[in-house]
């Protein structure tokens, strides 16, 4: 055993191998990108299995038939990934499965690197009965992710590790096993057992309820378990914190910052809730403070246990700690001043300087898009995005982003609109990876239903923005093997799209005359931008 | 030695390299027996906007965020971005900042905001020539953060020892790098 400093995401990767994993799978998305990053680098040479998949849906798939053929299974994805992956993911509860599976998902409080919501994953927790565990830095998420294998194997469950911003990018001296299991890949076995594997009715509703009952196994078993964790004084105390995650952390710090010693109980696992644990925690109590980020459903979960065995226990939580943004420690002092009628005032901060906005990179080819893009501003030309680098057509600078959504989705929404105002046109910008994520069943639809937005697809031969992963359309797998390339206006013509253009977006007149043209179209029509990422080239060139 | 913790903010614009200097000095913290800590942004953020790393090292660590008014010190790679962290900080709070300009639409003009950060700091200011230093002794800009990382080790603003950060630089930079990085960082000694 040695310490190493690893980052969240890297010690995950470390957890993953430790634990002797064969099968990984991922979608880039920050904060959960380097995981895969990692994987991609590694994998051959620890005998692991790696593969960037097409979107997150696949990803899981994969290692659901990974899984099934009796692979321990590792998936990684931010939390949008999850809306994504959820079709398949909810009846993977109900089969169970052969090898262990453990599934990584990233928050992202306060959205730092996250446009579309601010997502609370922990609510799959109620809708897919999927465990969840809470790391709350990489020592911790190297050893939840471990954890979460032997949970998985011995209930034959998927288990999610979910992180956030703070978990993944958090570095600290990490303990690892400096040998593990390096070799060649396993092959599995596919053993059928339809029993198992098909979820179709009347079984459907057997396996739902062998579902609950094992999630009740499970229970037991986190009772016990010394991921739940008790700190600081308990017999007298009459005020009490229950937290998870990287707020046990500020928690921590809030307690110095007040020299306040009281008993804090950290739970690692949110779901299934250890209740064992929080009654007797609970019970001699006057007040708690639950301290958690985002939606209060701890809060929830501990209002409903303090009302058989505490019903005066005064529970402070979401009113005290706001459901929006990140947690630290000055929030959590406040609250805890607020409990205990104690003075302290969260120091105030006022910005002296101006923002300073991200912007495209010297040389970013989406810039010469967003300067075309920008002389035909008019009311009745919409401006679709979508997710990717190009988001920075929304900045002040260029402000050519009408409505921006989900990935695939400046396509589906653009065809709505365009459906619904007849005269009003739609251009929609959608990246290469994002093409291939989510794209390509909206574009259908566009031809189906007989629509006619202009789709930009700016392919800068990579998936830039989560840091230059490899996508369908680049001809490297996510192990560095040659695979096939395909072509966004390939697939275009086999979806039925008339009107295909590939251009360099350096040759601006060409660029600019086709976009007129095919604004003039009465069915849709798809230019390809295709120049390669500015900073991408850098980082070849660099090594 | 630091009693109960020592916690650095590193500022700049995405894409300086604040990342690799905030695993030198955790690398070099560990190796002098600290316990270490640092949280950092990835993605979008990194695209030419304001970015921040944070680093504490102490006797034992628990948030990796440096929150409210707590920095010891604030390492800047430019100078707009060095004046941003000045309402982070309270009245002992050093500032080792980086005199290099990266202009954007909105920000202060270069003599403004020289003109600001001393009036506003004064004696806890160094601002340092660092960028122009290392482009004059090693044609290279580059490596400014390591220059400035040794002044603040040579002039005892970072309690930690040279030889700590030499062995992390060693560890962490890629080997073609090495020996300009080790250069930038001895830099200060030679003037
Ligand atoms: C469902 C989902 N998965 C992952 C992400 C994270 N994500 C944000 S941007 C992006 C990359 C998009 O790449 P591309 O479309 O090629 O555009 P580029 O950044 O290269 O311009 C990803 C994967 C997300 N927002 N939603």
């Amino acid at each position: 055993m040695i310490k190493k400093i690893l980052l969240g995401n890297e010690a995950i990767v470390q957890g993953a191998l430790e634990a002797g994993v064969n099968f990984v799978s991922a979608y880039p998305g920050t904060p959960s990108s380097e995981i895969g990053n990692v994987f991609s680098k590694i994998a051959k040479e620890n005998g692991v299995y790696f593969e960037f998949s097409t979107n997150e849906k696949v990803a899981l798939e994969a290692a659901i038939g990974a899984s099934f053929s009796g692979l321990k299974s590792l998936v990684a994805m931010k939390s949008f990934g999850v809306n994504v992956c959820l079709d398949s993911l909810i009846p993977l509860l109900y089969t169970g499965v052969v090898g262990p599976m453990v599934i990584i998902v990233a928050d992202d409080p306060s959205c730092w690197s996250s446009a579309q919501s601010e997502e609370n994953s922990r609510a799959f927790a109620y809708l897919a009965h999927i465990p969840i565990l809470e790391p709350a830095d990489p020592q911790e998420a190297k050893d939840f992710t471990k954890f979460a294998f032997k949970l998985s194997e011995k209930f034959k469950l998927p288990v999610i590790v979910k992180t956030t911003t703070r978990v993944a990018h958090q570095r600290m001296p990490v303990v690892i096993d400096p040998k593990v299991n390096t070799g060649t890949q396993k092959t599995g076995e596919f053993i059928k057992n339809p029993h198992q594997f098909v979820t179709m009715p009347p079984r459907v509703l057997e396996m739902k309820k062998e579902l609950l009952e094992k999630i009740e196994k499970i229970r037991d078993f986190a009772e016990k378990s010394p991921l739940n964790k008790v700190s600081g004084v308990r017999n007298t105390a009459k005020v009490g914190i229950i937290t998870s995650g990287v707020s046990y952390l500020h928690t921590l710090e809030a307690l110095k910052e007040l020299n306040l010693h009281i008993p804090v109980l950290k739970l690692g696992f949110f779901y299934p809730l250890p209740k064992k644990i929080i009654q007797p925690f609970i019970k001699k109590l006057n007040r708690v403070l639950v301290v958690e980020e985002l939606e209060g459903y701890l809060e929830k979960e501990i209002t409903a246990l303090a009302k058989d065995i505490n019903p005066k226990l005064q529970i402070f939580g979401k009113n005290l700690l706001s459901p929006i943004g990140e947690l630290n420690a000055n929030k959590i002092t406040f609250a805890l001043a607020k409990i205990l009628g104690r003075k302290y005032q969260i120091p105030e901060v006022k910005e002296i300087i101006p923002k300073r906005y991200p912007n495209p990179c010297l040389g970013c080819p989406h810039l010469l898009t967003f300067s075309i893009l920008k002389k035909l501003t008019s009311k009745n030309i919409i401006f679709g995005g979508d997710i990717g680098c190009y988001m920075l057509a929304g900045m002040p600078q260029f402000n050519l982003q009408d409505y921006l959504f989900s990935m695939g989705s400046s396509v589906g929404i653009g065809h709505g609109i365009m459906k619904a105002t007849k005269k009003q046109k739609v251009i929609a910008l959608m990246g290469d990876s994002t093409f291939f994520h989510a794209g390509i069943s909206a574009l259908i639809n566009t031809v189906f239903n007989k629509s006619s937005p202009l789709i930009i697809v700016l392919d800068n031969r990579t998936t830039a923005m989560t840091g230059h992963q490899t996508n369908p359309g680049i001809g490297k797998t996510g192990m560095g093997e040659d695979t096939a390339i395909l072509k966004p206006e390939e697939i275009a013509v086999a979806c039925g799209v008339k009107n295909i253009k590939v251009i360099d977006p350096v040759n601006i007149k060409e660029y600019e005359s086709t976009i007129k043209e095919f604004l003039n179209k009465k069915e849709v029509s798809l230019i390809v931008a295709r120049r390669i990422c500015a900073l991408l080239i850098k980082k070849q060139k660099n090594g | 030695m630091v009693k109960n913790s020592f916690n650095i903010i590193i500022a700049g614009v995405g894409g300086q390299g604040l990342i690799t200097l905030t695993q030198i000095l955790a690398e070099a913290a560990l190796s002098e027996g600290y316990d270490v800590k640092t949280s950092e942004l990835h993605g979008l953020s990194q695209r030419g906007g304001s970015v921040e790393t944070h680093i504490r090292f102490g006797k034992k660590i628990y948030s990796p965020l440096i929150d409210g008014k707590k920095a010891d010190l604030v390492i800047s790679l430019e100078t707009q971005e060095g004046a941003r962290k000045i309402p982070l900080s309270h009245s002992k709070t050093i500032f080792a900042v980086n005199n290099d300009y990266v202009l954007y639409r909105g920000g202060f003009s270069r003599e403004k905001i020289e003109q600001k950060i001393k009036s506003l700091l004064k004696k806890r200011l160094y601002l340092i020539p660092a960028s122009e230093i290392c482009k004059k002794e090693l044609q290279n800009g580059v490596v400014s953060g390591v220059y400035l990382l040794g002044y603040c080790i040579f002039k005892k603003i970072i309690p930690l020892k040279a030889n700590s950060i030499l062995k992390a630089i060693k560890k962490i930079v890629p080997i073609k790098y090495l020996e300009l990085n080790k250069k930038a960082f001895n830099l200060v000694n030679r003037n």
